[in-house]
Parts: structure tokens; C-alpha cells; sequence
């Protein structure tokens, strides 16, 4: 073997763009990924879209409408618990050893995972959004207003995302993650407006879901494509994002730069 | 290429690590002249792992220090980083990405671009061996073209050290020996290569030197004949017919010999140092005399379970 001498030091930027690759390779050799990430939310659409939308909305069609903005919501928040479980095996495969052990940005492994999550969100949105239409919803803003819809759903798939990042830095085990995450996710989801308007719940609950800001996400994800919102509903929406961003991405940054 | 002022590519002073009460690594000084292959050799939980994650930047030690290939662990990581490469003890490699992706990933990081990128990662797929398993996923890999493939991703650039983290633990014989050809074939390139194992025997296959490790502690460091002559130059190995007797027998040789007899794990067998020939004869006379059938004996130097043994006080785990 001749000795292969070192190519002049890439710039911070190339080595996160390599690592973009990455995610975009994963995604073609493990497209199964995005089955876990779809099945739940289809199933969710059309069971309570055929099997309570005419009770709740008085006709399926107009449930969908109603469902569908908030269902998307839940698709990236569902999501970003599969990254954290990601990063999780990564970190217990001693990938990210190597990885640490290169003469490299020390964040770049990290801006491509961001990179792939952001996909993830995007292609899932894009699946969920696509069986809607075949089902029969018309989002009133039309394209705009989608399109609208779709960059605040980014905003908040890359806001949560850091908790789970977190967790995935903290837990050795892929398994506790995902145990963890969607124990604290389910009553955030489910005690909201995704599904139904709070109008009929007991008091204390209506607190809550009022409250809650998984129901201030998908009210303004509702608004932006019923072409009603105002800046005050995507504000209170991304309020929860924004501040998750500035609190927790120092943490994952030092957890993630901090020896194991 | 590197910075070839001076002969050590390894120097450390007084390293320590602890994680809360335990120190893994408990002060170890070392040496290690460059283009040589040298082995750390201990139990399970001695610290090799530590003492390399140390040495490769990815922990920073409680107190010493040490210089990688000329470059301060402390002042100088980013260097250190440059001049060597780490397989650690677990498949550092993407196992949903092919082979030849994990390379070209790596090479483009080192900073080699688009075809030149490719181009090194079939290389180094060619020189493994693995261009048949180039275009497979990692996950189905066998282990040995996974060590492989784990080696050669350490290769990229050609590192001043390579450190190799229990390089054949849980390899098959044929798979073993394919790493070992390699790794001789590294250190005959030029490349000095630190590496821990378990295996008594590859250290000896392999390393011009041993450090003998033990609960964060270099007990022991020299050429694999140094360490065998310092336990003593000559073993008596005894099987009894009946291995009932072994406990008399054991109390016969420690009186006849002066040293503490140690077993083997299937209890089957008596090893002890004698000094001589002569009293190794008056030993097995002395069995003899006081009524055990003796199956077997041979009168051999030391393995290195023996020296571990001879040196701790406690035969080496076999577990990994
Ligand atoms: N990150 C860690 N946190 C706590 N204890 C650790 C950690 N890494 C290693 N240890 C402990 O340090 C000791 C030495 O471990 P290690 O260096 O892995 O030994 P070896 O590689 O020789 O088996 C062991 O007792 C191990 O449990
Ligand atoms: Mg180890």
C-alpha cells in the first residue's frame, strides 16, 4: 500500500453538505422508513374522516378539511421522535466516534441530520397532503396557501425536533426513546384540536386543549389554508418552535460535542 | 507528510481517566517509536478502550498528558486528528449505506472531491478485497468484510498512527488471520499501529512490543520474549490421570517449586514455573512418590495466559 497523503481541508460548509448526502442516501436505500412515518397518519385520516366525519361535521368532505391541516401537524411531531431515535442508534453503533475522530466542522454530522429531517417532514407532509386531495380536500387558499402551510409545518418539525435530539443524545437505547417521546407526545396530540373542537369538552380539558400548543400549530395551519390567517395565529403557532430552538439547540449542542 | 521530527509516534505521561469512583485509566505512561505495531493487552474492563479514546481525542483525560506523531493532545486535538485514524471496538460504519458509499462519504470529509472521492474508495475496496461487496449494504456484511471494511475506512489518508480497537474479537480463525496479514501489511507501509486486544496469542502474533494492562494500570511492557523471561524461563505442565487428586497435587508442586500453581479453565490441567530442569524432574518424581498417576507433563517456556497470570495474580477473562 503507498501512502495516500491528506487533499487540502474542506470548507465547513462542504463537510455539512457531505453529510446532506448522507441522509438523501439513506432515503433511498431505506424507503421503508417512510412507511413507518406515513402509515399511522393515513390511518388516522381515514378512519376518522369515514368513520366519525359525518357525525362530527355533519359530511365526510368537510371533516377532511378540518382534520387534514392538523393531522399534518401531528405527521412531524410523530417524526421527529424517529430522528432522535436515529441519532440514538448512530451514537450506540460508534458512528459518530469516526465521525468525531476526523479533522472535520465538529457540527457538520449534525447540520446533515437536520438536512434529513427536514426531507423526512417534507416528503411525509407531501404524502399525507396528496392522499387528502385524492380524498376530496380543497384547501380554499389554493397553492399559496398550501405552500404557506407547508413552510410553517417545516418550522415546527425543525423546532420539536431538538427535544428529541436531546433525548437521542442523552438515552443509549433507540427503544426508550421512541417509549419516551410518544409518552409525552400522545396527550399533547390527542388533548388538542387536531380531531375535534373543544367546544364539547369538560371544562378543565378545554383549558388545556385551548392551551395546548399543538392546537395553536394547527389552527394556524387551518387558517393558512382556509386562506383565513392572521399574523397573530402564525405567531402564537411558531411561539413554541422559536423558543424550543433557542433553548434547546445550545443544549444539543453541547450534549452533542460533550465526550461520551 | 507528518511531522517525522523525532522517533516516537506515541508518548504518554501519566494519563488518568475516571468515570465517577472508578479509574479507568489510572496512570499509564507510554512509549511507542514510530512504524512499529504495538499491542495493549489485557481483561475485559482494564481500560484499553479508554486509554485509546484518550489518545485518539475523543475523551479528555483528568490528568497527563501525550503527544500523537508530535502533536499535544491538550494544545494541538485538531492535528491529532489529522495524523491518525481510530477502528474502534464496535463497527463505526453505516450500515444502511453500501460499502463503497461509506468510503466515498469519508473521503469526501477528508476533503477529496467527486471523482477523486470515488476513486480512493475503490481503491481501498480493491485493496480489502471487498469489490465484489462494493455496491452491497453494510448490514449485510459478514463480520470479517465488516472489520475490513472498518479498517479500510481508517485508510482514507494515510494515517501517521492507526489506532485499532480489538481489531479480531469475535472473528472467526480465517477471518482473524485476513486481518492480521493486513495489519502487518499496514505497519510494513510505514504505519505505526497501537492496538488492544484480549488475545494473548495475537499480541504475540503481531506486536513487536506488549504493554500488559490491568484495572487502568500498565503492570508489564516489553517484547514478547522480555515478558515470558521475566515470569521465569520454564513452565511444567502436568495432567493427572485423575483429576480428583488435582488439589493434593497442586499443594505437592507449590512445596516442591516454590511457586503458585495455576489452572487451567477446563480444570484439567496444573501449570507451574520451575526454575530448572532439574526441579521440574524432582517435581513430577515427588507426584509420583506421593501416589497421583501422572497422564502427561511438558516442561515449556510460559504462555502469555501464564505471564498474566504470573504477573496479576489472575488469569486473563475470556469473556468479550
Ligand atoms: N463512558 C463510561 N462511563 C462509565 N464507565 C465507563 C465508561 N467507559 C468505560 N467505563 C468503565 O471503565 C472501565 C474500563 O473500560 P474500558 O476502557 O472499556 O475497558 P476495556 O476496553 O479494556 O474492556 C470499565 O470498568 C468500564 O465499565
Ligand atoms: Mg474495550
Amino acid at each position: 500500500m503507498t501512502p495516500v497523503p491528506r487533499p487540502p481541508r474542506p470548507s465547513a460548509f462542504s463537510n455539512a453538505l457531505t453529510f446532506g448526502w448522507r441522509a438523501v442516501l439513506k432515503f433511498r436505500h431505506v424507503p421503508e422508513q417512510l412507511f413507518d412515518l406515513v402509515m399511522t397518519p393515513i390511518m388516522f385520516t381515514l378512519l376518522f374522516t369515514f368513520v366519525f366525519g359525518g357525525a362530527l361535521a355533519g359530511s365526510t368532505g368537510d371533516y377532511l378539511q378540518f382534520l387534514l391541516p392538523g393531522i399534518l401537524v401531528q405527521t412531524v411531531i410523530f417524526n421527529s421522535v424517529y430522528s432522535g431515535m436515529g441519532l440514538s442508534t448512530d451514537l450506540g453503533k460508534g458512528l459518530f466516534d469516526r465521525f468525531r475522530s476526523l479533522p472535520i466542522w465538529p457540527l457538520a454530522p449534525f447540520a446533515g441530520l437536520m438536512v434529513g429531517d427536514i426531507l423526512r417532514h417534507l416528503i411525509a407532509g407531501l404524502i399525507i397532503l396528496g392522499i387528502g386531495l385524492v380524498l376530496g380536500c380543497r384547501p380554499p387558499a389554493g397553492l399559496p396557501g398550501v405552500i404557506g402551510a407547508f413552510v410553517l409545518l417545516l418550522a415546527i418539525g425543525f423546532g420539536t425536533g431538538w427535544a428529541f435530539l436531546v433525548l437521542g443524545l442523552l438515552i443509549r437505547t433507540p427503544m426508550t426513546v421512541m417509549t419516551l417521546g410518544f409518552t409525552v407526545l400522545f396527550p399533547l396530540v390527542f388533548a388538542s384540536n387536531i380531531m375535534v373542537q373543544p367546544d364539547t369538552m369538560p371544562g378543565w380539558l378545554r383549558a388545556f386543549v385551548d392551551r395546548n400548543p399543538v392546537s395553536h400549530m394547527t389552527t394556524a395551519m387551518r387558517d393558512l389554508m382556509a386562506g383565513t390567517a392572521s399574523a397573530g395565529t402564525i405567531l402564537l403557532a411558531l411561539a413554541l418552535p422559536v423558543a424550543m430552538t433557542l433553548v434547546l439547540a445550545p443544549v444539543v449542542l453541547w450534549l452533542y460535542r460533550r465526550e461520551r | 507528510m507528518q511531522d517525522d521530527t523525532g522517533t516516537a509516534a506515541i508518548r504518554a505521561r501519566g494519563l488518568k481517566k475516571s468515570f465517577g469512583d472508578l479509574e479507568a485509566v489510572a496512570g499509564i505512561d507510554l512509549d511507542v517509536p514510530k512504524g512499529e505495531i504495538f499491542a495493549i493487552l489485557g481483561p475485559n474492563g482494564a481500560g484499553k478502550t479508554t486509554f485509546m479514546r484518550l489518545l485518539a481525542t475523543l475523551a479528555s483525560p483528568d490528568a497527563g498528558e501525550a503527544q500523537v506523531m508530535g502533536h499535544d493532545l491538550a494544545s494541538a486535538p485538531d492535528a491529532v486528528r489529522g495524523a491518525i485514524a481510530m477502528t474502534g471496538q464496535f463497527a463505526s460504519l453505516d450500515e444502511d449505506l453500501t460499502g463503497r458509499e461509506n468510503l466515498i462519504l469519508l473521503a469526501r470529509l477528508w476533503g477529496f472531491r467527486g471523482r477523486a472521492a470515488r476513486a480512493r474508495a475503490d481503491d481501498l475496496l480493491s485493496e480489502f478485497d471487498l469489490s465484489d461487496a462494493a455496491h452491497r449494504q453494510v448490514k449485510d456484511y459478514s463480520g470479517g468484510m465488516r472489520r475490513r471494511l472498518d479498517i479500510a475506512a481508517s485508510l482514507i489518508v494515510t494515517p501517521g498512527v492507526l489506532f485499532l480497537d480489538e481489531p479480531t474479537t469475535g472473528l472467526d480463525p480465517t477471518a482473524r488471520q485476513k486481518v492480521w496479514r493486513l495489519i502487518r501489511g499496514l505497519a510494513g507501509s510505514g504505519v505505526t499501529v497501537l492496538l488492544t486486544t484480549q488475545y494473548l496469542e495475537e499480541a504475540d502474533q503481531l506486536a513487536r512490543r506488549i504493554a500488559v494492562v490491568d484495572k487502568g494500570r500498565k503492570i508489564a511492557e516489553g517484547t514478547s520474549r522480555e515478558l515470558k523471561s521475566a515470569v521465569g524461563s520454564g513452565f511444567l505442565h502436568v495432567a493427572l490421570a485423575d483429576p480428583a487428586g488435582l488439589d493434593a497435587a497442586t499443594e505437592v508442586l507449590e512445596t516442591q517449586l516454590g511457586h503458585k500453581v495455576q489452572r487451567n479453565a477446563e480444570d484439567t490441567r496444573l501449570s507451574v514455573m520451575a526454575e530448572t530442569p532439574e526441579a521440574a524432574t524432582a517435581a513430577i518424581t515427588a507426584l509420583l512418590a506421593a501416589g497421583h498417576e501422572v497422564a502427561d507433563f511438558a516442561l515449556g517456556s510460559p504462555s502469555l495466559e501464564e505471564v498474566f497470570f504470573a504477573l496479576t495474580g489472575t488469569p486473563p477473562e475470556d469473556d468479550a
